[in-house]
């Protein structure tokens, strides 16, 4: 029983941060723009919400919790943001390859991450390990009350408060897709950006809007992870990368829909962390375990590609720049 | 009716680079009138209409709306104006449905309620006599429902004056005349209605007034009932044109192909040939008619091996001035195309088979033959040269060969492939649809060319979807229905009732030869 409430919890713990990057690129990609930079974006997010809330806790006499989190927070969503609008600038405006330009935002992302990150590490000083204890504390605070409630409580409320709000949010933005009337312009640029344009929709301005506002709430996949996930600390190992790349193949599990990405994140994570309550394994074949994640996804794509769902199928013009002179 | 200036424009000029697309052309639109503009292809028709529709901007000119100076300079703002487009592409979103095409980029207030904006589109369908399902899927639909859905979604948005870009041009005959019905209810409503077309007796049957441009210069305008099709054509071409295609009594005609009991299925696993047979001749056109979707794809596809053909099908190639007979069931694209017989298909989208869009028309001619000759790199030379005779041959308007052929208009591209099929010296020429979309001139410089081939000896088989000129052109119709042969007929003695009985009906024991 503890080897399953403990499995759910770091399950829930990764599919947080999964799906934040999840439902941000989903976004972004409901637009028409493939942002292969999520672990980049998502790297952006977690250093800047790191030193933000490090030189805030460094010089403040007595840290606010609230501002340690308006601060972190801000800092992690403009962060990323930013490297969407780069992003965004390269692939809309001057209409550079999807794939090519956000490759290179992964590889910008995290190596602007790992090079300040090592060097909060040295201004930290002591044991050279940076540390935002208050900060931390903040995000991982459970509900009060609820999750003392015996082991439905440990399992669904023992958590800081964005494993609740991305489910929220996940919920908004499907809501917001499938029902609003500027998510409609939305998808109808992702599928058609000429139609949309015909129709006197503004296309690069809402192209920017959901590749900003999508890198933004992914890049807070970047800070829950260094908030909650390593807990206000920092290590140059690559694994935000890792669960960035997770992050996009999620968007294809979910089909490009947001309620889909809650449990299949979930799903993502109790695969991933099976290996370590599977008894018996031997270092190779944990990685086995652990590709798991990735084989659900191909067997969705093989499911979904043999059934030629039109509405399963990923939005018509990804990955294409559109110009409205061009014939 | 109201009568009254709707659109003026005047001295408008628009150039793509070195390409003038429009000079200095000036013409009005009136309410309550239908309006054709016509044109040969690449006159600039639908450029001129792009930039009342904010799709283009000017360079320079003005555009009156109702007497008074406008810019328009997007989409939205031509709608503000009151002016809507139906593209010949048209733009829709597959995935939608028919209601969420509709309310796409309105500014309206409140909640997207689908079932108001439903009953808001069943009200414009009562007024003008449309049918539509609000719920329908754009993917699901046909050509002539996508056509009424773009037409809906631009009533819905107010518009008075609407701009139709070659409407016909997909649809078959009764689907155009329910259209033309549609278009005079909208007349006498008071919208203006302007119709980019090149087919004659349509804007004969239809409009009130015609605007002929020619080579992106106004040539001038004139009411419908002072025309006739040899002035308007003598307007578009800028010269007399014969309007009638030669026939020459096929030479000698010897047994080319001998097609026996074809059967396939299609993509989506239906009968698309049920044991077609019949013989093609050298030195005649064998024209097919049929409904588009007929199997006429499949057939062009499974001559040249493009396409599976099931178990006890045959096509046998009677190989010229031999005795040998080749069987080519079972052979290769490259090699049935190598014993001469090639196919010019003409897409719907026009590139999708047959030339890559991105290159230009050099690198396109080349395509067919770059497996030619020894050397390990390119041979640029012949290509150019064929691509150079192409163009002179058919007056193929390019700013270069090796501009991408994507940038071309329709009509060009087509000439393009066609003059590319032709250029290989075929001994089986087959072509489907060579002149969709193309104007009066060029099509009638395709028929040349089928002749042309017809009398070097070559077995031509031409898929049309006009009958008259099927019947003008061919020696003999095989009439397709559903997939079966339901009647081959002498060209010269048939009719066109015969022709069009025996494309809808299937004939009573008609099942095969």
């Amino acid at each position: 029983m503890d080897q399953l409430i403990s499995l759910i919890q770091a399950a829930v713990i990764f599919g947080t941060v999964i799906m934040f990057g999840c439902v941000g690129e989903i976004f972004t990609e409901k637009a028409g723009i493939l942002n292969l930079g999520v672990p980049g974006i998502m790297y952006l997010g977690g250093i800047s919400s790191l030193a933000g809330a490090f030189f805030y806790e460094q010089n403040a006499e007595n840290p606010n919790r609230f501002m340690c989190l308006l601060i972190s927070f801000l800092c992690a969503f403009l962060a990323a943001a930013l490297g969407g609008l780069i992003f965004g600038f390269l692939t809309i405006t001057l209409r550079a390859n999807q794939n090519v330009t956000g490759l290179t935002l992964t590889i910008f992302g995290s190596g602007i991450a790992n090079f300040f990150g090592g060097s909060l590490n040295k201004l930290a000083g002591g044991v050279g390990q940076i540390s935002v204890p208050v900060t931390s504390a903040v995000y991982r605070k459970a509900i009060p009350g609820l999750s003392g409630l015996g082991f439905v409580g440990k399992m669904v409320f023992s958590y800081g408060f964005m494993v609740y709000m991305i489910i929220i949010l996940a919920i908004l933005a499907q809501y917001f897709l499938s029902k609003s009337r500027k998510g409609l312009s939305l998808r109808a640029i992702g599928e058609s950006p000429s139609t949309a344009d015909a129709a006197g929709i503004n296309v690069t301005l809402y192209k920017y809007l959901a590749v900003c506002i999508g890198a933004g709430i992914s890049g807070l996949g970047g800070l829950f992870y260094v908030m909650d996930y390593t807990k206000g600390t920092w290590a140059n190992d690559g694994s935000i990368e890792k669960l960035g790349w997770l992050a996009v193949a999620l968007v294809i599990f979910a089909t490009w829909k947001p309620k889909h990405a809650i449990w299949g994140a979930y799903l993502f994570g109790i695969l991933y962390w099976m290996y370590f309550y599977v008894s018996g394994l031997t270092r190779s074949s944990q990685e086995l375990f652990k590709m798991l994640p990735y084989l659900v996804t191909l067997i969705v794509l093989v499911i979904t590609s043999l059934r030629k769902k039109r509405e399963q199928q990923p939005p018509m013009s990804l990955g294409t720049a559109y110009f409205r002179e061009e014939r | 009716m109201e009568s009254g200036i709707a659109v003026e424009m005047k001295n408008i000029t628009k150039t793509f680079g070195e390409v003038v697309a429009n000079s200095n052309v000036s013409m009005d639109i009136r309410k309550g009138e239908i309006l054709s503009l016509l044109g040969e292809n690449g006159s600039g028709k639908t450029t001129l209409m792009n930039m009342l529709s904010g799709i283009y901007y000017p360079d320079s000119g003005v555009i009156c709306v109702d007497g008074k100076p406008v810019s328009i300079t997007s989409p939205k703002t031509a709608y503000d104006h009151g002016i809507g487009m139906i593209h010949q592409h048209f733009k829709l979103v597959d995935l939608f449905t028919a209601t969420e095409n509709v309310v796409l980029g309105l500014k309206e207030k409140g909640k997207l309620d689908h079932k108001v904006i439903a009953a808001k589109i069943k009200e414009i369908c009562d007024k003008y006599g449309f049918e539509l399902d609000p719920n329908q899927k754009v993917y699901n639909m046909s050509v002539s429902q996508k056509q009424t859905l773009e037409i809906i979604k631009v009533l819905y948005r107010g518009a008075d004056i609407l701009i139709l870009d070659e409407p016909t041009a997909v649809l078959t005959p009764q689907e155009t005349e329910k259209l033309f019905t549609v278009i005079r209810n909208m007349k006498n409503n008071g919208k203006a209605i302007v119709i980019i077309t090149h087919k004659l007796h349509e804007v004969l049957s239809v409009s009130d007034r015609v605007t002929v441009l020619r080579k992106g210069e106004y040539i001038g305008t004139v009411n419908t009932k002072d025309a006739t099709e040899t002035s308007l054509t003598e307007m578009m071409v800028g010269k007399k044109v014969a309007l009638n295609i030669d026939r020459p009594e096929p030479v000698n005609p010897k047994k080319r192909l001998e097609i026996k009991n074809v059967s396939c299925y299609n993509k989506d696993g239906v009968l698309a040939l049920d044991h077609v047979s019949f013989e093609a001749y050298s030195g005649e056109i064998l024209g097919i008619a049929g409904i588009s979707g007929c199997g006429q794809k499949e057939l062009l596809e499974s001559i040249a091996g493009l396409q599976n053909v099931e178990e006890g099908s045959s096509i046998l190639y009677y190989v010229p001035d031999t005795d040998q007979i080749h069987e080519l069931v079972g052979e290769t694209p490259k090699k049935i195309k190598e014993e001469g017989v090639a196919l010019s298909f003409v897409p719907e989208d026009r590139l999708g088979m047959g030339l890559v869009g991105s290159m230009g028309m050099v690198g396109n001619m080349m395509l067919k033959d770059y497996s030619k000759g020894k050397s390990f790199f390119l041979n640029h030379k012949d290509p150019k040269q064929k691509a150079e005779h192409v163009r002179e041959e058919l007056e193929v308007i390019t700013p270069d060969l090796t501009t991408p052929v994507k940038t071309l208009s329709g009509g060009n591209v087509q000439k393009v492939l066609v003059g590319r099929e032709i250029d290989a010296n075929p001994t089986v020429l087959m072509t489907a649809y060579a002149v969709r979309g193309l104007d009066i001139n060029t099509s009638y410089t395709i028929y040349g060319l089928m002749n042309e081939q017809k009398k070097k000896g070559v077995a031509v088989i031409y898929v049309g979807e006009d009958l008259d000129v099927l019947l003008e052109l061919s020696d003999r119709i095989l009439v397709l229905c559903g997939g079966k042969v339901n009647g081959i007929l002498d060209g010269r003695k048939t009719t066109k009732e015969e022709v069009g009985l025996l494309m809808t009906q299937m004939k009573a024991g008609a099942d095969n030869e």
